[in-house]
């Protein structure tokens, strides 16, 4: 295809296109307007029936549970996809050709930083992912905010550093864990004969940090999930560069 | 409110159009990061704090992360692909 050509096809398409896109543009509501009625209502049925107040979650873990479920399990088969690939097999012999440089050229300054920075961004993880019922955030935003603690780790230290804090055995355990204690608590409900993933727990006071029933426990086992499932991702990414070896093809 | 809303859109059509224009991969991701941080102000200002403090994470820190992790092994493999022709 010559440039020519291309740009033919393009001064045909794109007018079209635009034109297309602005009348679909026109009819759309306007600005600041709610048309649906469902949004209206579960904005109003959340803290009455959940003692929710923050109606996202309150929809994400508990009305579409089982969506989130779905999405979670999404994660899940990422990251142990990931790890698959480039796992490191022990039989096979690897050739330790060429060393990358593990130490990372930051300055001091960069460094001292770093710490209370990894201070901070734990306390407001732990912050974000139990709060999850209360405020905006929740457990998958709170878990990748705490994954991104321990890169922190490893642009102040190394990969030594690095591989300190994670093991790669308990992360694939945790992981495993947070995401299949999501679908536990599912269950639950079905054994006494209820809908799968029926709020059964008590829902205590509105505002409280333990309210909400099983949205906060969900939200909770979703934030460990996460957490494990991107320091997963990191590790095995991290492993296979740093080490400067590769298997013998 | 209106304009600022206005704005906010014209900057990240600016900068995702400035993502696929950059032709370095390395500054790319850079951009990349940066309009997955105008992504998340979208976010924010249309009301859905939960979506943009993921898009935080993710688009501004975490994908850019992965971007880089993946681009330093290909590197690697290619140096070592190098080393290897020139001990035949």
């Amino acid at each position: 295809m010559t440039d020519r050509l291309r740009l033919g096809i393009f001064l045909v398409a794109g007018p079209v296109f635009l034109g297309l896109y602005c009348y679909a543009a026109l009819n759309l509501p306007p600005w600041g307007q709610y048309r649906g009625p469902y949004g209206d209502m579960i904005a109003r049925l959340a803290v009455y029936e959940r003692h929710a107040t923050d109606t996202v979650n309150a929809i994400n873990y508990d009305y579409r549970g089982f969506d989130t479920l779905g999405e979670e399990f999404i994660l899940f088969t990422a990251a142990i996809g990931v790890s698959m690939l480039l796992r490191r097999e022990k039989d096979v012999p690897t050739s330790p050709v060429g060393k990358v440089e593990d130490r990372p050229p930051l300055s001091e300054a960069v460094r001292a930083v770093i710490s209370p920075a990894l201070l901070i961004t734990v306390i407001f993880g732990f912050y974000i992912g139990l709060h999850g019922q209360l405020t905006p955030g929740g457990g998958f935003q709170g878990g990748v905010i705490l994954a991104t603690a321990s890169v922190l780790v490893y642009l102040a230290a190394n990969t030594e550093g690095f591989k300190r804090i994670t093991s790669h055995v308990a992360v694939e355990v945790v992981e495993a864990a947070g995401a299949s204690s999501y679908a536990l608590i599912g269950v639950m409900p079905v054994l006494i004969g209820l809908p799968f993933l029926t709020n059964i727990l008590p829902l205590g006071t509105t505002g409280d940090v333990f309210s909400a029933g099983n949205i906060a426990l969900i939200s909770a086992c979703v934030g460990i999930e996460v957490t494990a499932a991107f320091l997963l991702v990191i590790y095995t990414y991290l492993e296979e560069i740093v080490t400067g070896e590769i298997p013998e093809e | 409110m209106i304009w600022c809303g206005a704005g906010i859109l014209i900057l990240l059509a600016i900068s995702g159009f400035m993502v696929v224009r950059t032709q370095n991969v390395i500054e790319q991701v850079i951009a990349l990061s940066f309009y997955g941080l105008v992504t998340a102000l979208m976010f924010f200002f249309f009301q859905a704090p939960d979506v943009a403090l993921s898009q935080i994470t993710v688009g501004a820190v975490a994908l850019p992360l992965m971007i880089m992790l993946a681009l330093s092994r290909m590197k690697f493999r290619k140096f070592t692909r190098q080393k290897e022709g020139e001990h035949d």
